[in-house]
């Protein structure tokens, strides 16, 4: 009776493993060899066209290399940026997640009202469908006058960023849940409100992570705009006065900070999501 | 013997209409059906013929239009644990391992934590899964999901077991394996199957009473008591008259409508 059936997998395993010796080392250095040679062509570019004076606005890689060092640990220039790039991180991060945990905290359950109760949908689809969109950059003005000049008004904007992908998302998954698994829970004898917490909310989470994702990246896409209100503190607003400055080596390390800053709070969201939906089949960002 | 007599389901007069934009679709018209415990049922017949139909209103997921759906004697108003649906398409939770689909139902019957262990315990031994109790549903082929489904309908002990084109998507061995399996599964519990089928053999083999369908309305055009000896072999001379027969009632209606 207990017949075992063999699947595909161990054979393919067995095929990788006799492949193993001759091909590991480059196998696991291709993505890196691979994901560097834009960045480095780039690099290449840069140093070329500021040394041959193609241009004399952009400073030469040097320089923001020498920037950034100094505004990371200071002891080069010794001027107002010197080892403040921690302080001013922090300072964004600290909007970045709090705005977004906000936004989160909002988007979640409007989400999965409108998602699951049709008039929720009636009541609030139109006029998010309508505020959607709206820029956060035409908010600015306004953000500013309810909210002032300053932290607040930044985290405002980086909420309303973060609010929509992660509404969006999470309605899509509620309302994408295959209707043949509420009938399989049904017969099961798992009927009404169980059905939300059994069926529903782990078939969304898929789309809700996707949404969360999008929106912590929207977040670090928003700061600077949000930091253009006038805080003192935070990479946004370092970029804004090394315009002002005229110190365009500050504006590109601030630039920097924010994409590697971005990169890796994205890299611990897709870890975090690998780990928790290990069971979805098209889920491995 | 009692409880033989009165039947588990009993289906009267039973139509089914659905409303398609402006269109009125007869699905199925007129319907009568008894089901006894310990019967192993096939229903068979063309597409479109309102099988599914059928078997969605036994399960309670339609009600019908006209005519009465019964349960030992009490209308069926929803679907019910007591009555396991294995569908074709498998509809396991891709959330959840092969053993927690299986204790879906348990728990949801709010057993206690090791009570479900114990019955997962059981029934993944009884599928033979037991190498895979871990997987999750994308890991699994069809054959082994169709039997996580019909383990997840058996631990929840349902008593009828209603099975719309399980083994349609399977390819020949797989399917033949698990058509053996089940009928053991149904000889050793004593189940009571309603299984939907498009193949003619595939229903010689399972049942012992074919119900043939025909579309346009969706009707029952007869009901066929089969007493072959088990286990049947389909290239017997026995076999191949039954097949002959039925084959001939299946497409009787072309007949009727050319003529
Ligand atoms: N929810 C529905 N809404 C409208 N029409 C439906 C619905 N379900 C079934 N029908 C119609 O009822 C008729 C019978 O369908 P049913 O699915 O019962 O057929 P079937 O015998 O199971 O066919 P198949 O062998 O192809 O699965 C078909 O004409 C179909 O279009
Ligand atoms: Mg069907």
């Amino acid at each position: 009776m207990a017949i075992v059936e063999t699947g595909p997998m161990p054979a393919a395993a067995e095929e990788a493993a006799a492949r193993k010796p001759a091909r590991s080392t480059w196998t696991r250095l291709k993505p890196t060899v691979l994901a560097l040679i834009v960045p480095l062509l780039l690099l290449a570019f840069w140093q070329v066209a500021t040394t041959q004076q193609w241009t004399r606005l952009i400073p030469t890689p040097y320089a923001v290399a020498e920037c950034m060092v100094d505004f990371a640990v200071g002891g080069i220039f010794d001027d107002a940026y010197s080892g403040t790039l921690l302080s001013h991180l922090l300072a964004s991060m600290s909007r970045v997640y709090g705005g977004f945990a906000l936004a989160a905290m909002f988007a979640l359950p409007i989400g999965l009202m409108i998602g699951r109760m049709p008039w929720a949908r009636m009541l609030l689809d139109p006029f998010l469908q309508v505020m959607r969109p709206i820029p956060v950059t035409a908010w600015l003005p306004l953000s500013m006058i309810l909210f002032g000049l300053g932290a607040k008004s930044a985290f405002a904007l980086v909420c309303l960023g973060a609010f929509y992908p992660i509404l969006l998302n999470t309605v899509f998954g509620v309302r994408a849940v295959d209707p043949k698994l509420f009938e399989a829970a049904a017969m099961l004898g798992c009927r009404g409100n169980a059905q939300f917490y059994k069926v529903v909310l782990p078939a969304a989470v898929p789309s809700i992570f996707t949404g969360l994702r999008l929106g912590l990246g929207l977040a670090w896409f928003v700061i600077v705009v949000g930091e253009m209100t006038g805080v003192p503190q935070g990479l946004g607003a370092v970029i804004m006065d090394g315009r002002t400055l005229s110190r365009t080596e500050l504006v590109i390390c601030g630039m920097i900070v924010i994409g590697l800053a971005g990169y890796l709070s994205d890299r611990v969201v897709v870890a975090t999501g690998n780990r928790l939906l290990r069971w979805s089949p098209n889920h491995h960002g | 013997m009692a409880e033989s007599a009165i039947p588990i389901v009993e289906i009267k007069s039973v139509s089914k209409i659905f409303q398609l934009q402006d269109q009125k679709i007869h699905a199925l018209s007129d319907a009568n059906l008894s089901i006894h415990k310990g019967e192993f049922i096939c229903l068979i017949g063309a597409s479109g013929c309102g099988k599914s139909t059928l078997l969605r209103i036994i399960a309670g997921f339609e009600q019908p239009s006209a005519g009465e759906a019964l349960m030992w004697g009490r209308p069926i108003v929803g679907p019910d644990p007591t009555r396991g649906m294995v569908f074709q398409d498998y509809a396991l939770f891709p959330w959840l391992n092969v053993r927690a689909n299986i204790g879906f139902g348990p728990a949801a019957r709010g057993l206690g934590g090791a009570e479900v262990r114990d019955i997962v315990d059981k029934f993944i031994e009884l599928v033979g899964l037991g190498k895979f109790a871990n997987a999750y549903p994308h890991q699994l082929s069809g054959g082994m999901k169709q039997r996580v489904a019909i383990a997840r309908v058996l631990a929840n002990d349902a008593e009828l077991v209603l099975m719309d084109e399980p083994f349609g998507a399977l390819d020949a061995m797989t399917r033949e394996r698990l058509q053996d399996e089940l009928l053991e599964i149904w000889q050793r519990t004593k189940l009571t199957v309603v299984f939907v089928t498009h193949s003619v053999e595939e229903a010689i083999f399972l049942a012992n009473r074919v119900v043939v369908m025909t579309p346009g309305p969706g009707r029952i055009e007869s009901d066929n008591a089969l007493d072959l000896p088990r286990p049947r072999d389909v290239a017997s001379p026995e076999f191949n008259a039954i097949r002959r027969v039925l084959a001939a009632k299946l497409h009787s209606h072309h007949a009727k409508k050319a003529a």
